[in-house]
């Protein structure tokens, strides 16, 4: 019988659906499944989007892989919404607004949950894009919700990141002004069909100039409205520019290097979190340690000092 | 870290009926208990929604249908998740359906139907017992 790595392999759907869910799950047969895939990715482009709630981000995408499959590349989309912080439930919507592409088979779209991962993605999310990368997806589109300090975990991720604003959005972008620089490599000023959309893109604008020359790509600034398709073939070419210039300078290189860094990080930051986890269940040495700080005995440092040497031994 | 394992079910409407209240009310409270809900909303085709399960590998579907479709629409989801070898999702919903089409329903393979004036608990309580996440097998 084939192997999950052999069906994905070999384009079935069902197993890189069923193998994207047990990653997004952390069972371990899912990542003996990616190992034997990995050999296969590193082809696909990824593209991360970024945006606040309502700013038409999954619209957008939707325009774009219309652009993309016209063009003949194959896509797959992640979508990551928040899970509730108070029930651990979510409800991902973002497919609503994808639906003339679901029957195509150039297309893959899934749905994930932040599942309290900080950061914007989901702990599964780089190994979800693995899987996609694997079936042979061209480009790859990552959308996640938020603009601001939070979300820089895209740019560790997507190798061309496109941040979502919409006019009226003044006090929002002096507010996120830190951090957007660091991630957009495009501006996307969707929505131009509202008013103050001058006035959007003048703040956008002096904010770039601020900002200097961040190592020789200066950001542009497409606007769309997405909602009607306007303005997205320009966004297409942009996205096109940007992976030129990536692959031309050199650059492109660097970020797979750096996405390869955030995935090693990633996967070492859980596998660390289950074998704690299998730990304190485990081991009675641990679990003594742990209810030394329960009880106020001992401080939580030294206790977690303690924790980690058990571990390195154990 | 097992229990991160999530229930996941695609709840939508399917036929040409205008509105999703009920099915957003259900879905709301099915996040609230803790489910992950992938939401495709309104005036879906049969096979969008079975192309849509697929995809997000969920373990159930929840079906909202009031239009009076239902035999139309119930029947042919489960078909279509046979064909797909898929037909391991279980397939759930609500709607006004008369007592005759219940149980012919269930024969054809619908797990549970809830009849108007069913309690969110009801439903959540009946997923609880009867959905598994499939990555925990
Ligand atoms: N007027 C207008 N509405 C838009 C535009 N783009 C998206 N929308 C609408 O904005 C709402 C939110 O869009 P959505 O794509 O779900 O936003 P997301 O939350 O950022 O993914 C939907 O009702 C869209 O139809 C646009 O360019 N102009
Ligand atoms: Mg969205």
């Amino acid at each position: 019988m084939a192997t999950l790595a052999q069906r994905v392999r070999g384009g079935e759907r069902r197993a890189a659906a069923r193998l994207m869910r047990l990653l997004d799950d952390g069972v371990s047969a899912g990542f003996d499944a990616l190992r034997e895939l990995y050999p296969d990715t590193g082809r696909a482009r990824i593209v991360g989007v970024t945006g606040s709630p309502g700013s038409g981000k999954s619209t957008l995408v939707d325009q774009l892989v219309r652009v993309w499959r016209d063009r003949g590349l194959t896509v797959g989309v992640v979508a990551i919404d928040p899970t509730s912080p108070f029930s651990g439930g979510a409800i991902l919507g973002d497919r609503i607004r994808m639906r003339q592409h679901e029957a195509d088979d150039g297309v893959f779209v899934r749905s994930l949950a932040t599942r309290g991962n900080l950061g914007g993605l989901s702990r599964s999310t780089r190994d979800v894009v693995a899987v996609m990368d694997a079936m042979g997806m061209d480009r790859i589109v990552i959308e996640t919700v938020g603009v601001g300090q939070d979300e820089v975990d895209i740019v560790g991720t997507a190798h061309t990141s496109l941040v979502v604003l919409v006019p009226g959005m003044g006090d929002d972008i002096q507010a996120i002004k830190a951090g957007i620089l660091e991630i957009a490599d495009i501006f996307v000023l969707n929505k131009a069909d509202h008013e103050g959309v001058d006035r959007a893109e003048r703040e956008i604008r002096a904010m770039i100039e601020l900002g200097g020359d961040l190592d020789g790509w200066k950001p542009p600034i497409v606007r769309t409205i997405a909602s009607s398709g306007e303005g997205v073939l320009n966004l297409a070419d942009a996205v096109d520019d940007h992976l030129r210039w990536l692959d031309e300078t050199g650059r492109f290189e660097d970020r797979v290097r750096r996405a390869r860094v955030h995935h090693v990080r990633q996967a070492l930051r859980d596998r660390f979190e289950r074998r704690l986890d299998r730990a304190i269940t485990e081991q009675t040495g641990i679990a003594g340690l742990i209810d030394a700080a329960a009880s106020g005995e001992q401080d939580p440092y030294s206790v977690a000092d303690a924790v980690l040497a058990e571990l390195s031994v154990g | 870290m097992q229990e991160q394992a999530r229930i996941r079910i695609l709840v939508g409407k399917p036929g040409l009926d205008g509105h999703d209240r009920g099915a957003k009310v259900v879905a709301r409270a099915l996040r609230d208990a803790g489910f992950e809900i992938i939401y495709t909303g309104l005036h879906q085709t049969a096979e969008s929604i079975v192309s849509a399960a697929i995809e997000e590998d969920v373990d159930a579907i929840g079906l909202s249908i009031l239009s009076g479709a239902h035999m139309t629409y119930f029947p042919k989801i489960r078909k279509l998740l046979q064909e797909r070898g898929a037909d391991d999702i279980i397939v759930f919903g609500g709607g006004i359906i008369p007592e005759d089409d219940l149980q012919a329903l269930e024969q054809e393979g619908i797990a549970r139907l809830f009849t108007p004036g069913t309690t969110t608990e009801e439903i959540i309580a009946w997923v609880r017992d009867n959905v598994r996440p499939k990555s925990a097998a």
